[in-house]
């Protein structure tokens, strides 16, 4: 052959894709964003806390009287709301999911990582795992302001490790749906307002009402919505009581909803984004 | 498979794409040797960034294909990813991380060695003037700063071809020039580079060969000589003290013309070293006194007006 500069295309080998150190990396970046800008995830965190506060101070003790038949009130209503509350520390969560979603793909950085040669799914993943970890976060903040206003849950170490391990994954379901849901919105605005069903839907549930106070319509919404099931699976939980039907079907939701998410996250990730 | 030639770094065969009823290409064709730079030029709005967003892998096309090192845009774009490195005309840069930070990012993603990675990220640095403003976050950054980073970015992973869209669009007269220079330097490693601009002068500044994008296709391509050699105009300019020595001048010159209401004359040249000395012998022989002479040849705006009909984006201040 002859001497002149030959330019070879790159070899096999670097082509092969590393979806779990890219996954890393990405999942680095989130976090990173989170430390570096901690007042967000306050903001996230400061929302269910408003909420407990609010429901147990001032509706609590009115309501404590509708749920028991005891002189408990409010100190029974802490008891009562905080699964509730939990729910929407994570729905509140998976809202900054989309918010930071929609902010990389109006930044343009989202295009410069799909003209890398690097797994696709990664960017998605990086995500899931920082708003993941993130919730975790304020799920703990959450429950140490709850046990300082008087929540005393029933459950062993065993309950506990089953609550964590269960709303690991109701968070993880509902990040992924979040996720698409960054991708649709063509704006952070948009973004921040399309996942607010998920902020508004545990109002419509058992969480701070019993179901059977609710009139006819409402209490067959409320009854058959996801946010039900997993609601009283966490309460059962954190209380040592048995979860029942509840489990299966949370858990049930919990898969359509990840599934769901991640399917429609994956196609609307390969779709062409006008510049 | 065939391959094209290793020593075409792009080939773009009838490529053709749509936004609607919108034809925005209609058939490009273009051919990129390795290690030159190419230029894309054309108005705003002509399909410069549907073209890199196409052959960067970002955009699908309609029709048509290309191979960018050999690799087909449809069938391998895996192969592709891997060979290239793209600025996009906006910023892709990472406004919640440092400078640093995002080359690390790149770094990472690239799968460099860690303290490979961190040595690159320094030279970069270094190279692209940022070490100052390395530890604060993108969003502080100035238009200039913001672009170098984006283009160190590009370069962490040793990309063998880049796309630049619009690389200097918006930067004040220092940043472009700086831009420039780093163009340059990217060339002298063999890298080749496809990069876009509605600036004539920038065509003329970085490019082996510029294609003017007009309608979705190419309506000229060549060197800027020879783009420039595609329309008449060149002439030289003399300017006189006097109404007599003018007339004697156009006497002693027969295909000169008067520029009006001024002492001066227009005599059709190709700009050579010969034909000035022949219009300079000319005036010396009869003792004409010529106060001051300019030779202008057509730039690429007159190129550019010609094929186009219209006028190029305003010319960059220097
Ligand atoms: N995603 C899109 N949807 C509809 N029209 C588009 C889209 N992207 C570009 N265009 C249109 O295609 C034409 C070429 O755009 P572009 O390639 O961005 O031009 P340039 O980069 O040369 O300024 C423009 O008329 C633009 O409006
Ligand atoms: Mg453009």
């Amino acid at each position: 052959m002859g001497t002149a500069p030959s330019l070879p295309g790159p070899a096999p080998a670097a082509l092969r894709f590393h979806p779990l150190r890219d996954s890393a990396t990405m999942s680095r970046r989130n976090l990173r964003h989170m430390l570096r800008y901690p007042s967000t995830t306050l903001v996230l965190v400061g929302m269910p806390i408003v909420f407990l506060l609010l429901f147990v101070y001032v509706f609590g003790g009115a309501l404590g009287a509708g749920i028991s038949e005891g002189p408990g009130g409010r100190s029974e209503y802490v008891t009562y709301v905080v699964p509730a509350i939990l729910l929407m520390t994570i729905a509140s969560t998976v809202q900054g999911t989309a918010i930071s979603i929609a902010m990389d793909l109006t930044e343009g950085i989202i295009d410069r990582f799909r003209t890398m040669h690097i797994a696709r799914v990664s960017v998605l993943t990086g995500h899931v795992v920082g708003s993941v970890i993130q919730a975790f976060l304020s799920l703990a903040i959450v429950m140490g302001v709850a046990l300082l206003i008087g929540f005393r849950p029933g459950a062993g170490l065993g309950g506990w490790l089953a609550t964590t391990g269960f709303l690991a994954v109701v968070t993880f379901a509902l990040v992924w749906l979040s996720v698409a849901l960054g991708q649709v919105s063509r704006s952070v605005e948009t973004a921040s307002n399309l996942p607010m069903p998920l902020i508004l839907l545990p109002f419509l549930s058992s969480g701070f009402v019993p179901t059977d106070s609710m009139p006819a319509g409402l209490r067959w919404f409320a009854e058959y919505q996801p946010f039900t099931p997993i609601i009283e699976t966490s309460r059962g939980l954190l209380m040592d009581q048995p979860v029942g039907h509840h489990g299966w079907v949370a858990l049930g939701w919990c898969a359509l909803i990840a599934l769901g998410g991640y399917l429609w996250s994956r196609r609307l990730f390969g779709r062409e984004h006008p510049s | 498979m065939a391959t094209a030639p290793p020593e075409t770094a792009i080939s773009v065969t009838g490529l053709r794409k749509s936004f609607g009823e919108h034809v925005v290409l209609d058939g490009l064709d273009l051919t990129v040797p390795a290690g030159t730079v190419y230029s894309l030029l054309g108005a705003n709005g002509a399909g410069k960034s549907t073209t890199v967003r196409i052959l960067s892998t970002l955009a699908a096309s309609d029709g048509g294909s290309a191979r960018v090192r050999g690799h087909d845009l449809a069938s391998e774009p895996d192969a592709v990813r891997a060979a290239i490195g793209v600025t996009g005309q906006f910023s892709a840069v990472d406004s919640l991380l440092t400078g640093e930070e995002n080359l690390l990012l790149m770094a990472d993603l690239h799968h460099w060695p860690r303290r490979d990675g961190r040595r690159r990220v320094a030279e970069l640095l270094r190279r692209f003037d940022l070490v100052d403003a390395a530890r604060r976050p993108a969003s502080t950054y100035s238009g200039g700063m913001r672009r170098r980073l984006d283009l160190a970015m590009t370069l962490v992973g040793d990309p063998q071809v880049i796309f630049l869209d619009e690389p200097t669009t918006g930067l004040d007269p220092r940043s472009r020039r700086a831009m420039w220079r780093i163009v340059r330097e990217l060339v002298s490693t063999g890298v080749t580079v496809f990069l876009t601009t509605q600036y004539l002068e920038e065509a003329d500044e970085l490019a082996d060969r510029i294609g003017v994008l007009h309608h979705g296709r190419l309506v000229a391509e060549g060197t800027a000589e020879e783009l420039k050699r595609l329309v008449p105009g060149g002439h030289v300019l003399l300017r006189f003290a006097d109404p007599t020595s003018l007339e004697d001048a156009e006497r002693a010159l027969d295909t000169s013309s008067r520029e009006n209401g001024t002492l001066a004359l227009r005599v059709p040249s190709d700009g050579g070293l010969r034909s000035l000395r022949a219009v300079l012998s000319r005036l010396d022989d009869r003792s004409i006194e010529v106060e001051e002479l300019s030779v202008r040849t057509p730039d690429l705006d007159d190129v550019f007006l010609a094929l186009t009909g219209q006028p190029g984006a305003e010319k960059v201040s220097t």
